[in-house]
């Protein structure tokens, strides 16, 4: 007889929930920690928050001088992209099964862009700290690792979505192969590639925040320098100053994307 | 001299499946060749193999007097410029204009670094547009292709073909993907174009009443095998069946008959 496949749903869901909360009391358990002190915390961590997150005039004083290093973290973040996205084109040329050069091309490129991509920014900061230090050449090198594993990823895919059938015909023309590369992928793809460019460049805005603290380099340094020395006004006005560039730069590329697509 | 000479061609794919079995004829200039079969037959693979977008597994194929089975680099894209090839999505790069997309067919005459930068000579860009008018696209010269209509795009497929000046076109189902009126156009041009210039077509087509009316020669293709090669009139109701198989055999005789009432 076929069970009820409905009874079954409820039984699951009901497990699922059963599951669920003796995962949660345990943990509690664990970490010993107070359900009604914490939620009660949150409204005076508000009240905290807010009354420490004006800037004061002080803070406002070191405006250009913040300003100076979201300049600096904002070039990083766009010569990484770009950078890293010509060199990642390249590599997803020579691995997209309808531009490689030999069927053995393929996988090296995809086994590099995954190792590339899928070990995060921050760690590939930690990783390089060891062979840079603490300067702005380790935050290059990680947003630069992971521009291009995303890029020679994406491209990969672009390019066989939408270049084999102008390649075919070029090569029946008796093309050679850079000119089917220059004249009919790269014009066919780059849209797309304009926009993955621009994707990666706000991205890399946010990430070198981040890796910023960990390098000491940037804005993120300057974020870190003024909150460790319980200076929360500067702080604030930083994360102010980077809230607003990281919407600036969303609006400029959308409205490049809109012009491109 | 026949202009274009297959042998014993025999393709397989993967070392197992077998797309062509065993296939000798030959073409003499000037002549107009409708190849038909059903889908999968291996019309498609028997158009690749003579300009070796595919590779030739035993057998041979001469073309010109060249031998193409073994043509590799600057010799087989020599190979190509002189064989222009049509197909059924057209295989134009749509971001281009119209004129772009037709000077892709001078690729294959030009060095590797005019190729990549794309430069053409004067005189091939007054060649290039006098074609684009003689085929009804004066207007659409300087449009992008994705603006055009299926019709169209073919029209830009054979001028791409066409300032190659080649001495046969290669057309794979030309006209599978238009309307009616569109594929009668595209046919008067394919015929026109062997008539007024003497240019060599070899055309795949499913559709065997389009085949019968405007090819002067018939090649029936069925699982790899050349199981017809003749006039059309002499194309035998048995042949038919032969080459589709009693299903679809019964339905393409059904149609020729209602029409020829």
């Amino acid at each position: 007889m076929q069970p009820d496949i409905f009874q079954l749903r409820q039984r699951q869901s009901a497990l699922f929930f059963v599951l669920l909360s003796g995962l949660t009391y345990g943990a509690i358990l664990l970490t010993n920690y107070d359900v009604v002190q914490g939620l009660t915390a949150i409204p005076r961590a508000f009240v905290w928050a807010t009354a420490n997150f004006i800037p004061d005039d002080e803070a406002w004083q070191r405006l250009p001088r913040i300003l100076d290093k979201l300049r600096e973290t904002v070039l990083m973040a766009i010569s990484s992209a770009t950078v890293a996205s010509a060199l990642g084109l390249a590599v997803a040329l020579l691995g997209a099964t309808t531009t490689r050069p030999h069927p053995w091309f393929s996988p090296p490129a995809r086994a590099i862009a995954s190792v590339f991509r899928n070990i995060d920014v921050s760690a590939w900061a930690l990783i390089l700290l060891f062979s840079f230090g603490q300067s702005a050449i380790t935050g290059y090198f990680a947003l630069f690792f992971v521009t291009f594993g995303f890029i020679v990823r994406v491209m990969i895919e672009t390019i066989d979505e939408i270049g084999t059938e102008s390649v075919e015909a070029l090569r029946a023309t008796g093309a050679g192969y850079l000119a089917i590369i220059t004249q009919s992928v790269i014009p066919a793809c780059l849209p797309q590639l304009i926009s993955w460019v621009l994707y990666m460049i706000e991205t890399n805005i946010r990430s070198a925040t981040l890796v910023g603290i960990l390098t000491g380099t940037g804005i993120g340094f300057s974020f870190d320098l003024y909150y460790k020395s319980l200076n929360y006004s500067s702080a604030s006005l930083v994360v102010l100053v980077i809230v607003v560039a990281v919407l600036l730069i969303e609006a400029l590329s959308n409205a490049i994307r809109r012009a491109v697509l | 001299m026949a202009l274009l000479q297959v042998e014993a061609l025999t393709k397989r794919y993967g070392g197992e499946t077998l797309a062509l079995d065993n296939i000798t004829f030959d073409v003499e200039p000037g002549e107009f060749v409708g190849i038909i079969g059903p889908s999968g037959a291996g019309k498609s693979t028997l158009l690749r193999c003579v300009n070796r977008l595919v590779d030739i597994s035993s057998g041979d194929v001469r073309f010109d007097g060249v031998s193409v089975p073994t043509l590799r680099g600057a010799a087989l894209r020599r190979q190509r410029t002189r064989i222009g090839m049509i197909f059924q999505h057209y295989n134009l790069v749509n971001r281009l204009s119209v004129i772009e997309n037709v000077l892709h067919g001078r690729l294959g005459y030009k060095g590797t670094i005019q190729g990549i930068l794309g430069l053409y000579t004067e005189e091939e860009k007054r060649d290039a547009a006098r074609i684009i008018e003689s085929l009804g696209l004066s207007e659409q010269m300087y449009k992008r292709c994705d603006q055009l209509s299926g019709g169209q795009k073919q029209r830009v497929g054979i001028a791409r073909a066409l300032v190659q000046q080649p001495k046969m076109l290669l057309c794979d189902e030309p006209i599978a993907s238009l309307d009616p009126n569109a594929a009668k156009i595209i046919m008067d041009t394919l015929s026109d174009i062997n008539r007024t210039t003497g240019i060599t077509i070899l055309v795949n087509l499913h559709q065997v009443d389009v085949a019968l009316r405007y090819a002067r020669r018939i090649i029936g293709i069925n699982r790899g095998r050349l199981v017809y090669d003749g006039e059309p009139e002499r194309l035998s109701n048995e042949q038919i069946y032969q080459i589709y198989g009693s299903e679809a055999g019964d339905l393409i005789l059904d149609l020729r008959e209602r029409y020829a009432a």
